[in-house]
C-alpha cells in the first residue's frame, strides 16, 4: 500500500491492520516514533495524520487516508521546528522518551490555536504521559512556543 | 539448548572464581588505581589518558560509565571531566565506555549501611571508608542510590585534571618550557609567546606519559561549567526524536522478538501449543525460555501478535496469590521472631507509653511498578563465538557475567554496549531481559535478535517495590511530641535483590526502616523497629527504595501526633531537629511556603521532610477541596545535596521526583490475583498526568559537608506532604495510599 510519511510517499508491504506505530518504526527505520503502551493509553507514538495529532498505535495501515507526519518530519537537529526549538531552550527532556509524542501533540495544539490557556494546553496533552514527570517544563515550552510562533 | 547448559557450568565457574577472586586481594591492592579498561588494544593514533579520557584524530572523547536514564549522568559527568580538563562540552564526544571494575561506584555502598547520613562519628566513617572498598574489591559498576555524583564529584574532577596535567607536560617537553609558563582553553596548550597545540595533536606525546600522582583541582571559583545552568548534551537529540535508546537498535538481518513468560513467578511452565504462531506470516521461529516462550519474527508487532497466540500451561507461584494474602504475610511479621532491625531506640518508650497513646495508627502502601515508558529491550548477537550485546542496564557487569554464563563463553566472549535508557527508576538493576535476548540469539546464531517487551509482559514481570504496613503509637505531653514509636514490616527488597545477583545480604536490612529510622528529631522517647516479612513476589528498588515507603509512615505519624499536640508541624519539627542543615531546610521551604500564613476555606498545606541518601529534604504541598475534589496547588521543596552542579537539571529532576511521588501516592497501586499482577497496562496502572500537575517551587540549598545526588530524595515527602494537607484541608486522615481509594482528586 501507499503511504506518504515525511512528505515521501512509500510503497509498503505491510498487513492492513499493522499498527501505523509499527510501520514506522520497524518497516520504515522511523524510531523517534515510540512504542510505550499499544493501547492508545500513554501517547509516546503521537503523530500527525493529515495535520490531527493520533496515536499511531491505535492507527490501522490501511487506514491512513492523509500524509503523516512523525517528528523527523517537523524538524531536525539543525533545524527545529519552533516548539521543538522551545523544547531545548527549555531544556524539557530527562529520559527524553516521551518527548517526541509531547512535542507532536504540543504542535498541532499551537498550529490550530496559536495562543493556549493553561486549560487548553492541559486538553491537548492529557494523553500525554510522562514517568520522569517533565510536566512544569513541558508547559513552560509550550508558552514559550506559542510566544515564539506568534512573534514569527 | 543442551550446549548451552554444558557451557553454562563452565561459563558459572570462571564467574564464581572471579568473585573469589576479587574478594582476595590484599589491602595494598585495593589501595591501587585500577589498570585503566581502555589500555588494552588502543588503536594506533588513539591516546588515552586515564580511563576517562580518549583522544584520537577526531577530538577528545569522555568516558562516562554511569547509566542515563534520564536523570542526566551523562551529562554531568562529562562536565566534571571537561571543567578539569579544559575542553569545551559542546566539543567533545562522550562515551559509555565498557563494562570495567575500574568504574565501580564507591559511593553506592553507604546508603545500605546502619549508620545515619548525619553520623560523622569515626565508626561510621570507617564503615564507609570499607563500603567503598567492598564496592572496589568488587568492581561493583552500578548506577543508583542517588549516588553518580557523590561518586564522581572528586573522581572525575581529578581525572580530568590528570588528562589536562600529561597533556601540559607533553606540550612542555616539546617546546622546551616549563609546565607553569603554559595555560590552557578550550582544548588547546598555549605557550608564552602565543603558540598554540591542540590535545589532539600532543595526544600521542600524552598517552605515553606515567599518570601524574598528584594533581590540583579548581577553585569551585574559577569553574566554567559546574555550579551554572549547562546544555545537556543530549537535549538535542531528545527534543528531534533523533535519541538512540536500546528499542531503537537495528541492525542488517535482525530479528526482532517478543516473550512471554510466567506472570506466576517463578511457575515456571509445565507445557505450550504454539502451532497457532508458528503458521503466522512473518514468524520464523518459537523459542522455548525457562519460564515462558519466545517468538522471533520479522518485525515487532508480528512477534507480539504470534507470541499472543500462543496457549501456554503456566505452573503456580510459590507465593499468596491475592493482594489480601500477600498483606495478610507481612502484617503476620509484626513478631519478635521476624524482628530485623532497631537501629533507633532513643529513652524509655515502654515507660512512655505505659499509660496509653495519644496516637495509635496502622498505615499500608501497596506494591508499585517501575514501568519505564520504554518497556525492557535488549539486542544480542551471536556469531564466530562472540556475544554482542546492546542494552540499557544500570548493572553493566552483572548483566555481562550473566550473558557469559548463560552462554559459556571466555571472559573477552562477550561485548556489551550500553545504550541510555527511556527510564528506569530501578527497573533496570535486573538483568532477566537481557538474558532472555541472550538466550533468543543463541537459537537464531548469526543473526542479531532485538527483544522489546510488550508493556503487558512488563507490568506482569516487574520486581515491583514491596508493600509495606506501619503500626505506630506516641505520646504528647504539654503541647510537645514526646514519644514516637514505629514498627515497619516489609519483605527485604535487598535479600530479593541481592540474592538474585548472586551475593547473600547480611545483616539486618537497612531498606526495611530507611527513611524512618535515620531522621534527626530529638524526640524524648524515640523507636523505629522493622520486621522481615518473608518473600513472596521478587521484589527490586524503587526510585528511592524503603524511603518511598517510610517517609510517608514517618511523616504521617509526626504529623499526627504534632496536631495531637496542639502543635504547628513546621514550629514543632524545627524544635525536635537536630541537625543544622535540615533545620536550614525546613526553615527555608517554611518561607517559599508563606507557611503560617491564611489560605480561605476549603485548602490546606501539608508538610513533610524526609532525610534519604543523605539529602535532607522538605516539602509543602498546598491544596483546595474543590466540589469535583482534591486539587494539588502548589507545592513547595528545599533539599541540601551540599552543592548544585547544574541548577536547571536540579530544578527537573526534584520536580519529577515530586510529580513521582505524588503521582503514585494518588493512584499508584499493583495489585493481586491469581498470584499475577492485576495491573496490565496503562489503562489500569493510572498516573499523574499534566493537567493534575501542580506548580512546582525548588531550591537547593549549599550548607552540608558533601556533596549529594537528587535522583530520589524527593520522592519520600511528596506522599506525606499530600497527605497532611489533604487533612489540613478537610480533617480527613489518610493511613492507606493510594489516595485515590479513600478520596476523590479533581
Amino acid at each position: 500500500m501507499k503511504m506518504t510519511v515525511n512528505g515521501v510517499e512509500h510503497e509498503v508491504d505491510v498487513d492492513p491492520d499493522m499498527p501505523l506505530l509499527w510501520v514506522l518504526r520497524d518497516i520504515l527505520g522511523l524510531t523517534g516514533t515510540k512504542y510505550g503502551c499499544g493501547i492508545g493509553q500513554c501517547g509516546a507514538c503521537t503523530v500527525h495524520l493529515g495535520g490531527r495529532a493520533v496515536q499511531s498505535c491505535q492507527v490501522a495501515a490501511g487506514d491512513v487516508d492523509a500524509p503523516v507526519t512523525t517528528i523527523e518530519g517537523l524538524g531536525t537537529p539543525q533545524a527545529p521546528h519552533p516548539v521543538q526549538a522551545a523544547w531545548i531552550e527549555t531544556q524539557v527532556a530527562q529520559c527524553g522518551y516521551c518527548q517526541s509524542g509531547q512535542i507532536m501533540a504540543a504542535a498541532a495544539l499551537l498550529a490550530e490555536t496559536p495562543a493556549p490557556s493553561d486549560a487548553q494546553i492541559g486538553d491537548a496533552l492529557w494523553g500525554n504521559l510522562c514517568r520522569c514527570g517533565t510536566y512544569p517544563r513541558i508547559r513552560a515550552a509550550v508558552r514559550l512556543a506559542a510566544d515564539k510562533m506568534k512573534g514569527g | 539448548m543442551a550446549g548451552l547448559g554444558k557451557i553454562a557450568r563452565r561459563g558459572f565457574l570462571i564467574g564464581a572464581a572471579s568473585v573469589a577472586g576479587g574478594f582476595a586481594v590484599g589491602v595494598y591492592s585495593l589501595r591501587q588505581p585500577f589498570v585503566s579498561p581502555l589500555a588494552d588494544d588502543l588503536p594506533p593514533g588513539v591516546a588515552a589518558l586515564t580511563p576517562y579520557v580518549v583522544i584520537d584524530a577526531g577530538g577528545v572523547t569522555l568516558i562516562t560509565p554511569r547509566a542515563d536514564m534520564g536523570q542526566g549522568a551523562t551529562s554531568i559527568q562529562a562536565a566534571l571531566i571537561a571543567e578539569e580538563m579544559d575542553v569545551a562540552l559542546d566539543a567533545v564526544r562522550t562515551d559509555p565506555g565498557p563494562p570495567a571494575a575500574a568504574y565501580y561506584n564507591a559511593a553506592i555502598v553507604p546508603e545500605g549501611l546502619p549508620f545515619a547520613a548525619t553520623d560523622d562519628g569515626w565508626l561510621a566513617e570507617r564503615a564507609r571508608d570499607a563500603g567503598a572498598m567492598v564496592a572496589k574489591a568488587m568492581g561493583l559498576q552500578i548506577t543508583g542510590g542517588s549516588s553518580t555524583v557523590p561518586d564522581a564529584f572528586d573522581r572525575l574532577r581529578r581525572a580530568g585534571a590528570t588528562a589536562r596535567a600529561m597533556l601540559v607536560t607533553a606540550a612542555a617537553r616539546r617546546l622546551g618550557v616549563a609546565e607553569s609558563a603554559l595555560r590552557t582553553e578550550d582544548g588547546v596548550v598555549i605557550a608564552p609567546d602565543g603558540t598554540r597545540l591542540s590535545y589532539v595533536e600532543l595526544a600521542p606525546a600524552a598517552g605515553r606519559l606515567l599518570e601524574p600522582r598528584e594533581v590540583a583541582l579548581k577553585d569551585p571559583a574559577d569553574w566554567r561549567y559546574l555550579g551554572r545552568p549547562m546544555q545537556r548534551i543530549d537535549i538535542v537529540a531528545k527534543s528531534t526524536g533523533t535519541q538512540r535508546y536500546g528499542i531503537d537498535e537495528a541492525l542488517p538481518g535482525m530479528l526482532y522478538a517478543a516473550v512471554r513468560t510466567n506472570p506466576l513467578r517463578g511457575g515456571g511452565m509445565a507445557g505450550y501449543d504454539a502451532s497457532a504462531a508458528e503458521a503466522m506470516r512473518g514468524v520464523v521461529r518459537v523459542v522455548r525460555l525457562e519460564d515462558g516462550v519466545g517468538v522471533l519474527a520479522d518485525n515487532t508487532w508480528r512477534a507480539f501478535e504470534a507470541v499472543k497466540a500462543i496457549r501456554i500451561d503456566w505452573g503456580p507461584a510459590p507465593y499468596p496469590a491475592t493482594t489480601e494474602a500477600l498483606f495478610d504475610s507481612i502484617a503476620g511479621a509484626f513478631t519478635e521472631d521476624a524482628r530485623d532491625s532497631r537501629l533507633k531506640d532513643e529513652g524509655d518508650i515502654e515507660a512512655a507509653l505505659e499509660d496509653g497513646a495519644d496516637v495509635t495508627a496502622e498505615y499500608r502502601v501497596p506494591f508499585l511498578a517501575h514501568a519505564p515508558l520504554e518497556p525492557m529491550t535488549a539486542l544480542a548477537w551471536f556469531r564466530n563465538g562472540q556475544l554482542e550485546i546492546r542494552a540499557g542496564t544500570q548493572i553493566p557487569r552483572f548483566a555481562e557475567k550473566t550473558a557469559r554464563e548463560l552462554a559459556g563463553l571466555p571472559k573477552d566472549g562477550v561485548v556489551l554496549r550500553a545504550l541510555p535508557m527511556g527510564g528506569s527508576f530501578g527497573r533496570r538493576l535486573e538483568d532477566d531481559y537481557i538474558a532472555q535476548a541472550v538466550r533468543l540469539a543463541w537459537a537464531a546464531e548469526g543473526r542479531p535478535v532485538k527483544l522489546t517487551w510488550s508493556r503487558e509482559e512488563d507490568m506482569t514481570h516487574d520486581f515491583p517495590r514491596p508493600a509495606a504496613i506501619a503500626r505506630g503509637r506516641g505520646r504528647v505531653s504539654q503541647g510537645r511530641v514526646a514519644a514516637l514509636d514505629l514498627s515497619i514490616a516489609a519483605p527485604s527488597v535487598s535479600d530479593s535483590q541481592m540474592g538474585r545477583l548472586g551475593f547473600n545480604a547480611l545483616g539486618a536490612d537497612t531498606a526495611i526502616v530507611a527513611g524512618a529510622w535515620d531522621q534527626p528529631f530529638a524526640i524524648p522517647a524515640y523507636r523505629v523497629t522493622g520486621y522481615r516479612a518473608p518473600e513472596t513476589v521478587p521484589i527490586s528498588s524503587w526510585r528511592s527504595v524503603g524511603a518511598s515507603a517510610n517517609g510517608f509512615f514517618h511523616e504521617c505519624l509526626l504529623d499526627e501526633l504534632i496536631h495531637a499536640a496542639g502543635a504547628d508541624p513546621l514550629a514543632e519539627r524545627l524544635r525536635l531537629c537536630s541537625h543544622a542543615p535540615s533545620r536550614a531546610v525546613l526553615e527555608a521551604v517554611g518561607e517559599m511556603s508563606g507557611w503560617g500564613g491564611a489560605l480561605g476555606p476549603g485548602r490546606g498545606r501539608g508538610l513533610a521532610y524526609t532525610l534519604s541518601f543523605g539529602v535532607p529534604c522538605a516539602e509543602v504541598v498546598e491544596l483546595t477541596a474543590t466540589d469535583r475534589g482534591i486539587r494539588i496547588d502548589r507545592v513547595f521543596v528545599a533539599a541540601e545535596v551540599g552543592r548544585v552542579l547544574d541548577p536547571v537539571n536540579f530544578e527537573n529532576q526534584v520536580q519529577g521526583g515530586v510529580v513521582w511521588g505524588l503521582s503514585h501516592a494518588i493512584h499508584g497501586e499493583l495489585t493481586y490475583a491469581d498470584s499475577r499482577p492485576e495491573q496490565e497496562n496503562f489503562d489500569a496502572y493510572p498516573m499523574m498526568r499534566l493537567p493534575e500537575c501542580p506548580e512546582i517551587t525548588v531550591r537547593g540549598l549549599e550548607n552540608g559537608e558533601r556533596i549529594r545526588g537528587i535522583g530520589e530524595p524527593p520522592v519520600p515527602p511528596a506522599a506525606p506532604a499530600l497527605a497532611n494537607a489533604i487533612f489540613a484541608a478537610t480533617g480527613q486522615r489518610i493511613r492507606e495510599l493510594p489516595l485515590s481509594k479513600s478520596v476523590r482528586f479533581a
